[in-house]
């Protein structure tokens, strides 16, 4: 089992933040707009210059090329970018003829251009292309924000399984109380420089 | 056949002509008197000291007067390149890439096209020497400078992608893929395209220059072919080591991309 472990992690105005995220549990992040949340999981994908030391399981981050790193842990950043033509040409090989039924997509979707996709369109596929890789652990920033209820709730539904099955550790930016309620194993609020849990009512 | 010198009296024949259009162009309120003048002045004073400079060299022909004025070219070249970029690196950095890549594909060229080329003895002849050395330096800024130029920008502009592509575990060199292609390009398109319009569209100035001074057309050409297949050689290898190490500065050991050394040029 392989979780993902932040020792004395400073970066920002956020300070020795020390986290365990055990294999297939969510911990949920939410916070202020500006308190630091996307740069914690952008230290954490090594995208940043940061204190402290990141774990995913026995592998230290700084002990392996970077990488190789985020392949291992993967961001999927609030707002995707796509730069070939084509839907397809960003998905590994092996992934360019199926989508996930709960994405909502038809497989054609693989041959339209970037130019049609919508915000929701293209945050949908952005998960996909994530997941297509394989990675051993995950951090979304905010993975629903620019979708419609329903559409949430489905891909909530579909993520959480994919956790589940992979066994991936998940840290899961949200500003949504009802979703945190819904995904959450944990639910940590950022307050001033630390992280503080909150208890819900489960 | 010897070459007719020109008289300095008859030069100021021709600077008469400028005085005219200087006098037309002030009369018709085109504006451009002013720079029209101090132009002609400074082509005629800049020519006039490097030509005391290469009689001097010319007469004494040792390898450390050569050398010198070389370096010279060189830091002047590089101080060119790092002044037409709209966002440079930071530090030394904006300097030393550039007149890096410069000095070791145009010394290179040119020393190679001296001794095992052109042959002249003792190789550094400067009279080969200074004016290969010139074309190479010439070009080869020209095309490190749009290359770099492009190169920053391109970073500049699309960060967002080049940080997605990290995201999913890119390397630092494929996030830069399509944006190292386009910077290359765009510094060798200027010698490529010379290349293809030499002799139909222009007639390179070197070419002209030779037979002014009595050389047979035919081997005149036989120079000019030379020279800008060097150039271009000059211009891609230059360019080749500029984009790289441009685009490896701008990543650090863990592969960030770290726009912070990127600095804007004020104008």
């Amino acid at each position: 089992m392989t979780d993902l472990r932040l020792e004395e992690v400073s970066v920002g105005s956020l300070e020795n933040v020390g986290l365990d995220v055990g294999a297939g549990e969510v911990v949920c992040l939410s916070g202020p707009s500006g308190s630091g949340k996307s740069r914690l999981l952008r230290a954490v994908a090594d995208l940043e210059p940061h204190q402290g030391r990141v774990f995913l399981g026995d592998t230290e981050q700084a002990s392996v090329p970077a990488h190789h790193w985020r392949k291992q842990v993967m961001l999927v950043p609030a707002d995707s970018q796509w730069w070939f033509d084509e839907v397809g040409a960003h998905f590994p090989e092996a992934c360019r003829q199926q989508v996930p039924e709960a994405l909502g997509f038809a497989p054609e979707v693989m041959h339209w251009t970037i130019s049609r996709l919508s915000s929701g369109e293209r945050q949908r596929l952005a998960l996909w292309r994530a997941l297509a890789l394989e990675p051993s652990a995950l951090l979304l920033d905010e993975p629903t924000a620019n979708l419609d209820h329903d559409l949430s709730l489905a891909v909530e539904e579909w993520l959480l399984a994919e956790i589940r099955t992979r066994q991936m550790p998940v840290l899961w930016v949200a500003h949504d109380r009802a979703q945190i309620q819904r995904v959450a194993d944990r639910h940590l609020h950022i307050v001033g420089n630390t992280l503080e849990p909150i208890h819900g009512s489960d | 056949m010897e070459v007719i010198d020109l008289a300095w009296w008859k030069l100021a024949l021709a600077a008469l002509l400028i005085v005219a259009l200087a006098g037309v162009s002030l009369y018709a309120r085109l504006g451009v008197t002013r720079s029209l003048l101090v132009a002609a002045a400074r082509t005629g004073i800049q020519l006039a000291l490097i030509g005391l400079v290469l009689e001097a060299l010319f007469a004494s022909a040792e390898l450390y007067w050569i050398a010198l004025l070389s370096l010279v070219m060189l830091l002047v070249a590089g101080r060119e390149v790092m002044a037409r970029q709209k966002r440079r690196l930071y530090g030394v950095w904006a300097f030393g890439v550039g007149t890096g890549a410069m000095f070791v594909s145009s010394f290179a060229v040119t020393i190679l096209a001296l001794t095992v080329i052109i042959g002249p003895s003792p190789w550094y002849t400067p009279q080969y020497a200074i004016p290969l050395l010139g074309m190479m330096l010439g070009n080869t800024m020209t095309g490190v400078a749009l290359s770099l130029d492009r190169l920053n920008d391109s970073v500049w502009s699309q960060r967002a992608v080049i940080e997605n592509r990290l995201m999913l575990g890119q390397s630092w060199r494929e996030a830069m893929e399509g944006i190292r292609v386009e910077a290359m390009r765009s510094g060798m398109m200027p010698s490529i395209n010379a290349m293809a319009a030499a002799g139909i569209v222009s007639l390179p100035g070197m070419m002209t220059g030779q037979i002014l001074a009595g050389s047979p057309p035919a081997v005149a050409v036989k120079y000019q072919i030379l020279v800008m297949l060097l150039i271009t050689v000059g211009t891609g290898f230059g360019t080749l080591m500029a984009v790289s190490w441009g685009s490896r500065r701008l990543f650090d050991d863990r592969e960030r991309l770290r726009l912070d050394r990127l600095i804007k040029t004020e104008h």
